[in-house]
């Protein structure tokens, strides 16, 4: 079954999103996540969604399920490279992924990562 | 007035290899300052639509251009409309194509129906249907040329749109001059593509010289400060003045989550410090004036 | 159905939509036709999400349908129509349905309000027992 690779950067977790999702690999993402966070002992989560070119209120949720487990498993989330055409249709869409922290690239992401849980 | 549209329509069936050659003879003698147009697309165009027209003519009751009987010779008229359009002729040479159709047709009428009064209605049916439909020519005619126009604007807009990289990770776009909603689309667009390519976290949206706000205009700000903060980005509205601080309370925007400053220095300043910069004097004044070639 | 209904329709592709793989297709399609009709990056991944909104509906509480894809013609002006139908239990309270944030499956509850945001016209046909049709067009502004 083909799942979306976890990198690990020292306390830090990356997920790049590169394909286009279909329900199942969306739900393995999480189960797998929450495993690795235990596993790991992270202290963060960097999910980078720049290859995306869509963001619906599916993945909209996924993403904020992700950055409440990992809360519940004290270790923060933040979500980088957003596109702007995403960003434009979100905020249409109503979507407001309230309470995910985001940044403009990975190493953006990671600094705010750093200085959150230092 | 069904009759004279089944006597109309019957009429151009009738003669309508007849009519479409003196038609085509005429349109050839119009002389145009914009050039020519190709001739066997003049007579394609001319060949349907003559018979499309007769087919409409036969099945509406009344001549309703709207009505779907019509859709054909709307479409045509709207084809050959838009190519001239795009061509650069004018509207009144567009429009004649439709016009130079009465001689012919008016001929034909006036050979065929013998009666003064069935003779007067088709002349009047034939004169409404004819006028209309050049009408509706000058219409699509006018909305290309507000669509490239539009075009060609928002392409402008788009080289021009001054997004300024006023301090490294801070960026500011001074709006200037009126703004309707696509403008404001465009440029909003444009500062979010500039703040992913430029890495900047701040973006100063400085409305200084924009004169008034509406609702929209304001839901475009607003949506845009959204997406930006979407992206890991924030913004600073500055150049608020007096006027567009009551429009804004008053169309009741909640500018609750947006920092506000009256002018763009204030704005830069707060950025500044953001960004964990800081602007100190040295103590040494530059002198008011420095006298060249002295 | 009533939406450009004098529109002229010029490429038609139905779409079966039964899994979440379904879905991915819808998008990719979608992309490709809206692309085609020349819109905007934006207006692109507007008609795209709205598709996915309602694709996902379909196969989640329609029980599955399909989708059409349209590009149609209207005078001068181009578009996309996307019909989404499903034999599904129907809607029971359209309004609410549409309520944002409502949501019957543990979603976000923004699949319908959102798609309605998302486009320039949007027609819901459903009623319990009847299934469900929805219809948005998203025209092309120049």
């Amino acid at each position: 079954m083909e799942r979306i690779p976890i990198l690990r950067m020292g306390r830090f977790l990356l997920v790049t999103i590169q394909v286009d999702m279909h329900d199942q690999l969306a739900l393995t993402l999480q189960d797998d996540l929450t495993q690795r966070i235990v596993k790991d002992r992270a202290k963060g989560v960097l999910i980078d969604i720049s290859s995306l070119d869509v963001v619906d209120s599916f993945i909209g949720r996924m993403i904020s399920n992700i950055a409440g487990m990992s809360r519940v498993l004290d270790a923060q989330t933040v979500v980088v490279g957003m596109r702007p055409a995403v960003a434009i249709t979100l905020v249409e869409l109503g979507l407001d992924l309230a309470g995910v922290r985001t940044a403009l690239n990975v190493e953006k992401g990671m600094a705010l990562l750093q200085g959150a849980t230092a | 007035m069904k009759d004279s549209n089944t006597t109309l329509a019957a009429i151009i069936r009738k003669h309508e290899a007849d009519i479409l050659a003196e038609w085509l003879r005429l349109q050839a003698e119009v002389r145009s300052p914009h050039g020519t147009i190709d001739e066997a697309e003049q007579r394609s165009a001319s060949r349907d639509f003559l018979s499309a027209l007769a087919k409409a003519v036969g099945e509406q009751s009344a001549a309703d251009l709207r009505a779907p009987a019509f859709d054909r010779v709307r479409e045509i008229l709207t084809d050959i409309s838009t190519t001239r359009a795009r061509q650069g002729f004018s509207p009144s040479e567009t429009a004649t194509f439709v016009f130079l159709l009465k001689q012919p047709l008016f001929a034909r009428l006036r050979k065929d129906i013998a009666d003064g009064q069935g003779l007067a209605d088709a002349l009047w049916t034939a004169t409404l249907l004819i006028d209309g439909l050049g009408l509706f020519t000058t219409e699509a005619f006018q909305k290309t040329r507000e669509e490239v126009i539009q075009r060609q604007q928002r392409e402008l807009l788009e080289l021009s749109t001054p997004v300024v990289e006023l301090w490294e990770g801070i960026l500011a776009l001074p709006l200037i001059g009126t703004l309707d909603s696509g403008r404001t689309q465009v440029v909003m667009e444009s500062l979010l593509e500039k703040i992913v390519s430029s890495g900047s976290e701040l973006a100063i949206i400085d409305i200084t010289g924009v004169p008034t706000v509406d609702t929209l205009v304001a839901q475009h700000l607003m949506k845009t400060v959204a997406a930006a903060r979407l992206m890991g980005a924030d913004c600073i509205i500055s150049g608020i003045r007096p006027q567009i601080a009551q429009t804004i309370v008053h169309l009741g925007v909640d500018l609750s989550q947006v920092v506000t400053k009256s002018s763009l220095a204030d704005a830069f300043v707060v950025a500044l410090a953001r960004t964990g910069a800081r602007v100190e004097g040295r103590g040494a004044a530059i002198p008011a004036s420095t006298t060249a070639g002295a | 159905m009533a939406l450009g209904e004098q529109a002229r329709v010029d490429t038609r592709d139905e779409v079966a939509l039964r899994s979440g793989e379904d879905v991915v297709r819808l998008r990719q399609l979608v992309r490709e036709r809206a692309i085609a009709v020349g819109f905007s990056l934006v207006d692109q991944t507007k008609v795209v999400t709205a598709s996915s909104e309602l694709g996902r509906n379909t196969i989640q509480y329609g029980g599955g349908g399909k989708a059409l894809i349209e590009t149609v013609a209207a005078g001068a002006r181009r578009g996309l129509r996307l019909a989404f139908a499903d034999q599904g239990p129907g809607i029971q309270d359209i309004a609410l349905a549409m309520k944002d944030g409502y949501t019957t499956g543990g979603g976000l509850g923004l699949g319908l309000s959102g798609a309605k945001r998302l486009s320039d016209e949007f027609d819901i046909v459903s009623a319990p027992g009847q299934g469900t049709r929805v219809t948005i067009v998203r025209w092309k502004p120049y």
